[in-house]
């Protein structure tokens, strides 16, 4: 945990995703539910952060190569931020329609892969932000205003 | 509704919670896609479902539902009742199908919770 003096920089908590592995898939979002109910941040915050962070977190364990998401904490604002590194999504105004998914059938047999992921965040967002390129990865990044 | 009702309308095993039995629901909704569960359920749900993997526990741990129903007799695995253990949500199983628990809970004065 880093806590700087910096009201602007605030906390900032970092958790690692692996690939496919579905036991641990949640874990860091329940970890940051968890750590928001701590500081005492707004009910209604935490849910919208802690699905935001969820569905992200799935994304992730199905759809990518491994990656990284982080959570930074400031008096004003909750930044998510979730970064994997491949393969990249071909097609992302594709990807943000409801419905467009093109996550395997072992996905879908989780109750997962139904192509509500990316529009759900935005949904439960006050910003959202998405950048991806074929074999580079993926960089999404959600506000939420305190 | 208590939790306690819809054990008894659904004639429900309960697997884990017995002291959140009080606690009340306002709405549900069943479904085997926690997809959609994430993106319609509201506060206080009873999430009705087929889907038997931890993948359901955390699903309801995000939205704060309390209690779920494992429905067509499903029995969920001891991870999975720990993991609702340490998170404080019942977990009730029943014999009937999807369609019929959603049917017997209707019938009860419970309503699904899309705005």
């Amino acid at each position: 945990m880093t806590v700087e003096s910096n009201e602007y920089i605030g906390m900032i908590h970092s958790y690692e995703i692996e690939a496919g592995n579905f036991t641990k898939a949640g874990e860091a979002a329940s970890s940051i539910k968890r750590l928001l109910r701590q500081l005492g941040v707004d009910a209604n915050v935490i849910r919208r952060v802690s699905i935001a962070a969820y569905e992200a977190e799935m994304n992730m364990v199905i759809h990518s190569i491994g990656g990284n998401i982080q959570i930074e904490i400031s008096p004003k604002a909750i930044v998510f931020k979730a970064v994997d590194e491949g393969p990249g999504i071909e097609d992302v105004n594709l990807a943000m329609e409801e419905g467009f998914s093109t996550a395997k059938e072992w996905a879908r047999e989780l109750g997962f892969g139904a192509g509500m992921g990316l529009p759900n965040i935005k949904r439960c967002s006050d910003e959202f932000h998405i950048q991806s390129e074929v074999g580079q990865g993926t960089y999404l990044e959600a506000k939420f205003i305190l | 509704m208590k939790i306690s009702t819809i054990k008894d309308l659904l004639e429900a095993e309960l697997i884990v919670g017995e002291e959140f039995l009080d606690h009340e629901v306002v709405s549900a909704c069943g479904s085997d896609l926690m997809s959609d569960v994430l993106t319609f359920v509201k506060e206080q749900t009873v999430l009705l479902t087929g889907l038997n993997n931890p993948q359901v526990i955390r699903t309801a741990e995000m939205l704060d539902v309390s209690c779920i129903v494992f429905v067509r007799g499903k029995k969920p695995t001891q991870d999975i009742i720990n993991m609702a253990l340490e998170r404080d949500i019942v977990l009730l199983s029943t014999d009937n199908t999807l369609f019929e628990a959603c049917g017997k809970l209707y019938e009860g004065g419970l309503r699904g919770d899309m705005r």
